[in-house]
């Protein structure tokens, strides 16, 4: 009995939080658009049953998804400016971890304090102060023209460097995290008797270090990949006209044009396409959890 | 305590000859330790050592806790420079030389498997670093999975193997290369006594079989002299004696070494010469004098330890008729090992003196019991006379 209610606590948890959401989402993606409030047909009612309010819901709006190319557009350019953050990120964090997991035992608590530090500020104000930073008149600008390296100021705010340089900043400590366990747990002597058996440092790093964190790598990319790909705050307040994510559009259609089964097939379907990381997400986070026993 | 007689291998021309070719002269060590130092920090780990260790040998580093047994061998493997001092390996200085550059393979202590690779893998690591033939590879994989009795577990991982099998694989590992000189640290500390025993065996099978020289640490004595052609007993980074396991039991040549192999009573007090190579040894709690005989020269009255081994003391009823050295005494305590017994015998007041016999006899049969009245008894060259 205990362990039955053990385990149901976390079932409902999920019904609650994301299974009744989702239905509801899934139920508006499927009705059509009206001048009602809320703003979509049919509404339920006991009166008509069960049947004639299902007979109403059709497919419409994914089919309109299709029809005008701002919407795949959108998700394709979504996916690759996640996949080059995340990228980005790997190539950043990584040697951060790896700094870290070599320094000196008394300095790595503060080092990974360092690290969870930005968490403690609210994301948007930090996300507002890279405008101060990147625009024509700020920080980086200013800098660069002081020191003579640049003529005239640099465009980054409003394009999709400002994007990057937003996404690769606010989820780096996802990726640093996980690499930076992982190469904790490595232990130093499988390095020693590499080099021992023939390896340059070089080649020890590749052979040993880097299929030795693979696990932390891939739960890096996917926390930086799966909020990126949604992303909607950092493109809407960096990015420019030119910048395409799907995030932003989800917003336009609920906010600017009030079509909410639009912006509900919108969201269906980007939900769609990060279950496949997610699950594979949690498969190597299972393996690994094996692994580990 | 089993002491191996270590016979030359590959000449069956020749009568097999006594293998110790540390009294040679003419012999060329295959590593030379000269006059090394390492600090670190203001902590000196070894302190000004030299050592010779030949080719064939199998030596054996002991000693306590912390006397710097692990920073000779990584001095060896290269993980760690001397301070000052010179290390060679045959003939070449090879303290600039980086670890892979080493024809030396270490056996880690905690084994140091790649738990990402297959045990076939982990054991052709090295020799794919070679970038050797696949062939030949394969063939020398093959080899020393059979050498080391591992061919059905060549496809499991690390984690999928006991811990006897990972030891073999980090064994098989280290001697894939065929090294000059094979660094073992502890490498059966994490096994029970029994597995423990048949893989010394086969650590003297395989050294035989391969001619490879090995150099291993360890902390347990009865394995260093097992195993080893010589030992060296270490204490705070010097040398205190380097000599084969039988002249280390039999001759230490002080009461550190004594003391630190096996069982030993040491009595304090002051020799006096009674004749060539022979000692009044005046006992200083009784004033009891034996006899002793010693190699090493005593000035007289100098104080000087007497160390004799409890297997050397015989313990009888009555005075033995003839012995030269008697002690009276009562049996304090009894502790029965099985195949032999030790009696702590109370001698003089407060001083035990140990004496071991062999159970030959049912324990029911014991000859004596607590509180007996016993005499105990040596030859004047069962003891050891060393000065301080
Ligand atoms: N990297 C280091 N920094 C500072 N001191 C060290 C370092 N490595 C070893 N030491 C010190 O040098 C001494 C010798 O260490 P070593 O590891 O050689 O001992 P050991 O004889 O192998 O001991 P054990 O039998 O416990 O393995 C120890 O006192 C140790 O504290
Ligand atoms: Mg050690």
């Amino acid at each position: 009995m205990r362990r039955a209610i053990l385990i149901l606590v976390p079932y409902l948890w999920l019904l609650a939080l994301f299974l009744v959401p989702f239905i509801i989402v899934g139920r508006i993606s499927l009705s059509d658009t009206a001048l009602a409030r809320p703003p979509y047909l049919p509404q339920f009612s006991w009166d008509e049953g069960i049947w004639a309010f299902l007979s109403q819901l059709d497919f419409e709006n994914f089919w309109f998804l299709t029809t005008d190319d701002l919407y795949w557009k959108a998700y394709l350019s979504s996916l690759q400016i996640a996949i080059t953050a995340t990228f980005f990120a790997l190539l950043i964090g990584y040697p951060i971890a790896y700094g870290m997991a070599r320094a000196p035992e008394e300095w790595r608590p503060t080092l990974m304090m360092l690290v969870i530090l930005p968490f403690w500020t609210s994301f948007l104000i930090r996300v507002y102060s890279w405008i101060g930073i990147l625009s024509q008149e700020g920080y980086l600008n200013q800098i660069l023209l002081w020191a003579g390296i640049i003529d005239a100021p640099l465009i980054i705010l409003n394009t999709n460097t400002a994007v990057y340089i937003g996404i690769v900043y606010t989820y780096l400590p996802f990726m640093i995290l996980p690499i930076y366990s992982a190469l904790d747990r490595l232990d130093g002597s499988l390095i020693e008797a590499a080099e021992d058996l023939g390896c340059s440092r070089l080649q020890a790093f590749w052979l040993i270090t880097v299929p030795l964190s693979k696990n932390g790598i891939i739960a890096g990319c996917f926390l930086v990949f799966i909020p990126a790909l949604g992303e909607f705050v950092i493109p809407s307040l960096l990015g420019g006209s030119e910048t395409l994510m799907i995030g932003k559009i989800l917003w336009e259609e609920f906010f600017n044009n009030r079509d909410w089964p639009v912006a509900s097939a919108v969201a269906v379907v980007l939900l769609l396409i990060l279950v496949v990381p997610i699950v594979l997400f949690q498969r190597n986070q299972q393996r690994q959890a094996e692994e580990d026993r | 305590m089993t002491l191996r007689p270590f016979l030359q291998q590959g000449r069956p021309d020749l009568p097999a000859t006594v293998f110790a070719p540390w009294a040679d002269p003419n012999q060329k060590p295959l590593i030379r330790f000269q006059n090394v130092t390492k600090r670190f920090g203001d902590f000196t780990a070894i302190d000004d050592l030299s050592l010779d260790i030949y080719e064939r040998e199998f030596f054996a580093l002991l000693g306590p806790s912390g006397c710097g047994k692990t920073t000779m061998m990584r001095m060896l493997a290269g993980f760690e420079n001397p301070t000052s001092g010179r290390i060679e390996l045959a003939g070449q200085d090879i303290v600039p030389v980086p670890p892979n550059k080493r024809a030396v393979n270490m056996m880690f202590q905690s084994y140091a498997l790649f738990p990402h690779l297959t045990v076939w893998d982990n054991i052709a690591f090295g020799l794919r670093r070679d970038s050797m033939p696949k062939i030949d590879l394969q063939r020398r994989v093959e080899e020393m999975l059979k050498l080391t009795r591992l061919e059905k577990f060549a496809r499991r991982k690390p984690h999928q193997i006991s811990g006897g099998q990972r030891q073999r694989v980090a064994l098989a590992r280290s001697l894939a290369k065929a090294p000059k000189l094979l660094l073992l640290d502890e490498p059966l500390g994490a096994l029970d006594k029994k597995l423990r025993q048949d893989t010394q065996f086969e650590l003297m099978d395989i050294q035989e079989k391969t001619g490879t020289t090995f150099v291993i640490v360890t902390h347990d004595q009865e394995e260093a002299m097992t195993v080893a052609s010589r030992v060296a007993v270490m204490d705070e980074g010097r040398l205190i004696q380097v000599a084969t396991p039988a002249d280390i039991y039999e001759a230490p040549n002080s009461v550190y070494v004594a003391d630190f192999i096996g069982d030993v009573n040491i009595l304090e007090g002051t020799v006096r010469a009674t004749g060539p190579n022979r000692y009044h040894f005046t006992w200083a709690d009784t004033g009891e004098s034996v006899t002793a005989a010693s190699e090493r020269p005593f000035s007289d009255g100098q104080t000087a330890h007497l160390a004799i081994r409890p297997e050397k003391v015989q313990i009888s009823a009555e005075r033995p008729e003839g012995a030269e050295n008697a002690i009276k005494g009562k049996v304090h305590d009894i502790a029965y090992l099985g195949n032999i017994s030790t009696f702590h015998v109370r001698v003089a007041g407060e001083r035990i003196i140990k004496a071991q016999s062999a159970n030959t006899r049912r324990i029911t049969n014991r000859a004596f019991t607590w509180e007996d009245d016993v005499w105990l008894s040596w030859t004047p060259t069962a003891g050891v006379v060393l000065s301080d």
